[in-house]
């Protein structure tokens, strides 16, 4: 009899999540707790200035400090051509600054000490001589043609600008237009958040002289990438580079690029010859690691008066800090931007960019998200709102209309991206009923009475998860496809490996689902390790939802080929040919006598004790899966708010989700997604945001300043499912993690907007904090959100 | 963590703490709650030589009201406890709107109330609520105790007028002479924000007549705001649409704001003239419920 999927832990089941019982019990094993055998420890100097020539660097008091054992400054670095390394985008960035700090946080000095408390003492003994510039902090200023030149470390740059790049078709978009009854237009800020994994980055590096083995413990989302990038910034050979990457304490993006604590560390441990631990401290990730978003974003569209849309006209203006560090694919300068609009059936789409230097950190990473997905959402759902009211149409009703109907697909987007299924208006319906959208109206005039302002907002999107598929996507032109290797030991147990890197997205405990489902082998005999290079098959690691699409698939495809093995085993036990084997959840039987099968665990020990003739003994395998496409979940998230005109402050009265991710494996695991997601999204529409003086200080550097809700303020959340599986992926799964930091914060902020928008104001910068609300409502005009920041 | 190098003493008795204090000259810290003190010496903003850790003092952690109705807490009473008084919103309302809005309930469990008033932040709450009710610190140095009203205690951001061989024992609040009424608003940006601004309130009634009135401001200013003079038009008077205006614009003339990323100065007094008008509001309505 087959087996009961549910209860082996397989594919639906709500399991447990195994990790978690180290977590919780406070065994969960990080960099930081790794202690190794004569270990020194490092600290980085950084810079209080935003925009400063460095005229000198005394470190001889540093260095007189007993138990200082090295100190590192940009000469150190330069001296073995480790000044400056490649970003993930092409361009290069200072390890440690040699001629100038180019923004505050930046690395000036390291000091390697005895203990971590001797190397911060050091580190203030150090006296660095600064001549301070201009500081630029937003693209405005970097445009300026008085603007001091912030990369003269460059040939051939002459001026702050990154990038200038375009996609999709300008002259069917200018017909559009001269068509259109109606043009309604919109323009705002995507503040610069951070992501701010609990857990700050850190390395642990100990290179052995004797072996020529450099071991390298790393707070890493991409091992593998690491560990490339390492052998060509190094120049060591990758085949002596172990990269380890064990418990992760969040990523959400963070811990995709290359830092220069990394670096500076390795080459600490090189010269030392011991292991060298940095850890960094909360400060210094805030001020100084990739930050998310920081886009300007305009744009236009075309309408017909019954509500159509006929095309969209944009243009982004992104600031990317000192460095050009954004970690994406090859091919696009400013990641998946052009995926803004995909759930819509929007006729003809044109898109420009451009990129500046600023005097901010680097970074531009995917903070939970595809790149640049989490704008282009946002920007599409306050543009479709924005263009609802212009045409006096209702919010819902607009969105019928356009969005795409489930007999369209495969639908090709005007940017040429293919979505491929999905039931759009079921979703939306579903949310309207959940949240009472009918009963609204009157809901809103009954607060009025009671000065209170109610506000509806709408958020509706499909983005594209699990890149890629290697004819478009690689990083550093290395492909995105990903791997797992599955062995099943004579007792049907078994180990999964895979090339992702599991940061809280619960790898332990789906893979092994998957691998239940696929061959029957309950969830809990399976072991799951991702995250050292010696081990783990290569893969390019976890961010942009891409863990389930891509390695998630490579598990299934594995665990197919091993059910394909034991089957030729399975043949031999039950002495008939293979074509007369059936299979059911767990077991092979005859075809015709149900009786006589053999489990998968008999074939697991027959594979290691009575193979068939001329078969290979064992039972393991690997599968690198290379997706025929992205994957493109949808969602409706609504949400009802009260605004409180006086102060400014608003409330959540309601927030109503509904998610179509495909296949859902783990239901639980599925729902603390959505429900982190959207917990990340309402602190991005409401708190949580990295700003700038006109000096270049970084507001948001600490915990008061940069602001992460607690369970105390965060709305509750209904969550509500469809199901529309992903026609192409091996088990229908399309992607969960990121959807709700992606489409939730416009759901919030349309919220408001409805509640606020008859005082004539068109839109309030996120974080729509109290002050921003009330001076929006009481001047009926927009707010900015572009820094400088005023500080008196 | 990885504050500069500190000798950690524990004493078990006050005396025994103020001999630590005063031989170290001026170079010790009391370390009540931690709160405050221990991200100070994190982020290397504060970086004495010695620690005095006053945890194990017995008999510091109370908090009760005497017979003449006035309120003492103890160096050791968390905020916690008064939180979870049931007592004190009928004697200290203003205390008790105050106690939930303090910090986040992690904090809450360790930090002090006398810890807080010690440590001098322009944006704490219950210097606020010390300011606008007449309450005073009493001081134990090598000669003994003292009284600090709260108007001297503070002399600046950070900076107050405990002598250095001093700590703070007991904080005492006046019981009021009438019936009790009072509040405290706050706006922050989350759980566990400071104060964008707040208004701590406290009225003694006799009937329906103000007999005695308190206000203070926390946030809007390089210290907490004394608003006692401003709001005392409200003596002798009842509280009526005409009087609750006259009161809030006088506070919120007081404020002393500035512009940053919480907010323009102008906000920031708004909020203190919403937040005044508010609560008197509210009390007037209570009063009529009772009436
Ligand atoms: C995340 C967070 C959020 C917070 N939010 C708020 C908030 O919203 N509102 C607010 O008001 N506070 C807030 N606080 C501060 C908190 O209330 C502290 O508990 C309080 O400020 C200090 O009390 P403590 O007992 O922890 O003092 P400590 O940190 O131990 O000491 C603070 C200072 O007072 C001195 N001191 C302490 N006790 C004595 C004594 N008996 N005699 C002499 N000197 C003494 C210390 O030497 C030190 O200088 C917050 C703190 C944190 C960590």
């Amino acid at each position: 009899m087959a087996l009961d999927e549910l209860k082996i832990g397989g594919m639906g089941a709500s399991r447990r999540r195994v990790e978690d019982n180290r977590f919780i019990r406070g065994k969960g094993k990080y960099v930081d707790d790794v202690v190794l055998p004569a270990m020194l420890h490092m600290e980085i100097l950084r810079s209080p200035v935003a925009h400063a020539r460095i005229k000198s660097i005394d470190t001889s008091a540093a260095w007189e400090v007993p138990g200082v054992r090295l100190v590192l400054t940009g000469e150190t670095m330069a001296a073995r051509n480790l000044a400056w390394m490649p970003t993930l985008s092409y361009d290069t960035q200072a390890v440690i600054a040699t001629d100038k700090v180019r923004f505050q946080g930046q690395e000036v000095a390291a000091v390697v000490a005895d203990d971590p408390y001797i190397a911060k003492d050091a580190c203030s003994k150090i006296v660095v001589e600064y001549e301070q510039l201009p500081a630029i902090v937003n693209p405005d200023q970097a445009k300026d043609s008085s603007a001091p030149l912030i990369r003269d470390d460059k040939v051939n740059q002459d001026s702050n600008k990154i990038f200038d790049w375009e996609i999709g078709d300008k002259e069917a978009t200018e017909k559009a237009f001269a068509d259109a009854d109606v043009v309604s237009s919109l323009e705002l800020h995507y503040p610069r958040s951070h992501p701010s994994p609990l857990e700050p980055c850190g390395s642990i590096a100990d290179f052995d002289r004797a072996t020529g083995k450099l071991t390298v413990y790393m707070t890493t989302q991409a091992p593998h990438i690491i560990r490339a990038a390492v052998a060509m910034v190094a120049e060591l050979p990758e085949h002596q580079i172990r990269i380890i990457s064990p418990d992760l304490g969040g990523g959400f993006g963070n811990k995709v690029p290359v830092y220069p604590g990394y670096v500076i560390s390795i080459l600490a441990s090189i010269l030392t010859e011991r292991p060298v631990k940095w850890i960094e401290d909360k400060s210094g990730n805030l001020i100084s690691t990739g930050f998310g978003r920081d886009v300007y974003l305009k744009g236009e569209m075309a309408l017909r008066k019954d509500g159509k849309i006929l095309g969209m006209r944009m243009h982004t203006t992104s600031d990317h800090g000192a460095f050009f560090a954004d970690a994406q694919p090859t091919k696009f300068k400013i990641g998946l931007m052009h995926s803004t609009f995909a759930c819509y059936d929007v006729p003809a789409a044109y898109l420009t960019s451009d990129g500046y230097y600023t005097n901010k950190a680097p970074g531009g990473v995917a903070y939970r998200c595809s790149f640049r997905v989490t704008e282009a959402m946002f920007f599409q759902e306050r543009m479709i709102h924005a263009a609802a009211n212009d045409l006096g149409m209702d919010q819902a009703e607009f969105r019928r209309v356009n969005l795409v109907k489930d007999d369209m697909f495969p639908y090709r987007t005007a940017f040429g991206f293919l979505t491929d299924s999905g039931q759009y208006a079921k979703c939306l319906d579903l949310g309207l009923e959940a949240i009472g959208y009918s009963s609204f109206k009157a809901e809103q005039e009954e607060a009025r009475k009671r000065g209170k302002l109610l506000g509806i907002g709408i958020s509706t999107m499909t983005e594209p998860l699990g890149a890629g598929n290697s004819r478009e996507y690689d990083i550093i032109g290395i492909k995105m496809f990903d791997s797992a290797e599955l062995r099943v030991h004579m007792t049907g147990k078994a180990i999964l490996r895979t090339g992702a890197k599991t940061q809280g997205q619960g790898h332990e405990t789906t893979w092994a689902q998957i691998v239940a489902h696929e061959l029957g082998i309950p969830a809990d005999d399976i072991v799951v390790e991702e995250g050292d290079t010696d081990t783990a098959p290569f893969g390019m690691g976890t961010y942009a939802s891409r863990s389930t699409p891509v390695a998630g698939a490579a598990v299934a495809m594995v665990a197919r080929k091993i059910r394909a093995k034991a089957r030729k085993i399975a043949a031999h036990l039950l002495e008939v040919s293979e074509e007369d084997i059936e299979w059911e959840l767990g077991r092979f039987y005859v075809r015709g006598n149900e009786e006589r099968g053999v489990t998968i665990q008999d074939c697991a020990l027959a594979a290691y004790s009575n193979v068939p003739d001329g078969m290979e003994p064992g039972l393991e395998n690997n599968a690198y899966y290379d997706p025929p496409n992205l994957t493109w979940p949808f969602a409706a998230y609504i949400c009802k708010v009260e605004v409180d005109p006086e102060t400014g402050v608003w409330d959540v009265l309601k927030f109503v989700a509904v998610d179509d991710c495909g296949v859902r494996i783990n239901p639980m695991v599925v729902e603390g997604q959505i429900m982190g997601g959207l917990t990340e999204a309402y602190a991005m529409a409401n708190m949580q945001y990295i700003t700038f003086d006109e000096e270049g200080n970084c507001i948001g550097a600490n915990y008061i300043d940069y602001l992460l809700p607690t369970a105390w303020e965060t709305p509750g959340f209904e969550l509500h499912e469809v199901v529309t599986p992903c026609p192409h992926h091996p088990i229908g799964a399309k992607g969960i993690g990121e959807c709700a930091t992606v489409g939730g914060p416009a759901a919030f902020v349309n919220a408001v907007m409805s509640a606020i928008e008859h005082t004539g104001v068109r839109n309030v910068d996120m974080p729509l904090m109290p002050n921003r609300v009330y001076d929006a409502v009481r001047n009926g005009q927009d707010v900015s959100g572009m820094p400088p920041v005023r500080v008196d | 963590m990885y504050p500069n190098r500190f000798d950690y003493e524990s004493p078990t008795t006050v005396e025994e703490a103020i001999a630590i204090l005063d031989r170290s000259g001026g170079e010790a810290k009391v370390l009540s709650g931690g709160q405050s003190l221990i991200p100070m010496l994190k982020l290397r903003f504060a970086a004495p030589a010695t620690i005095v850790d006053i945890n194990n003092i017995p008999g510091l952690d109370y908090h009760h009201v005497d017979d003449e109705g006035n309120l003492h807490i103890g160096a050791l009473c968390r905020h916690v406890d008064l939180e979870e008084s049931t007592t004190l919103a009928d004697t200290h309302p203003t205390l008790a709107a105050a106690a939930e809005l303090v910090a986040d309930p992690i904090v809450r469990t360790r930090g002090t109330f006398v810890g807080s008033v010690c440590h001098a932040d322009p944006q704490g709450d219950w210097a606020a609520t010390m300011l606008a009710q007449g309450g005073y610190v009493v001081a134990q140095g090598p000669n003994g105790r003292r009284r600090i009203d709260m108007g001297d205690f503070v002399l600046g951001p950070f900076v107050t007028a405990l002598a250095y061989n001093e700590m703070a024992v007991e904080a005492v609040i006046p019981g009021a002479s009438g019936t009790p009424r009072g509040s405290y608003l706050k706006l922050e940006r989350r759980v566990g924000d400071f104060a964008t601004a707040s208004v701590a309130v406290s009225l003694d009634m006799d009937g329906d007549v103000i007999r005695k009135a308190g206000c203070a401001l926390a946030g809007v200013g390089g210290r907490t705001i004394d608003a006692n003079d401003a709001i005392s038009c409200l003596v002798g008077k009842t509280l009526t649409e005409d009087s609750i205006d006259q009161a809030s614009d006088a506070v919120a003339a007081v404020a002393e704001p500035r512009t940053d990323h919480r907010g323009s100065d102008a906000y920031k007094r708004h909020i203190v003239q919403t937040f005044v008008k508010r609560i008197l509001t509210n009390l007037a309505r209570t009063e009529q419920k009772a009436a």
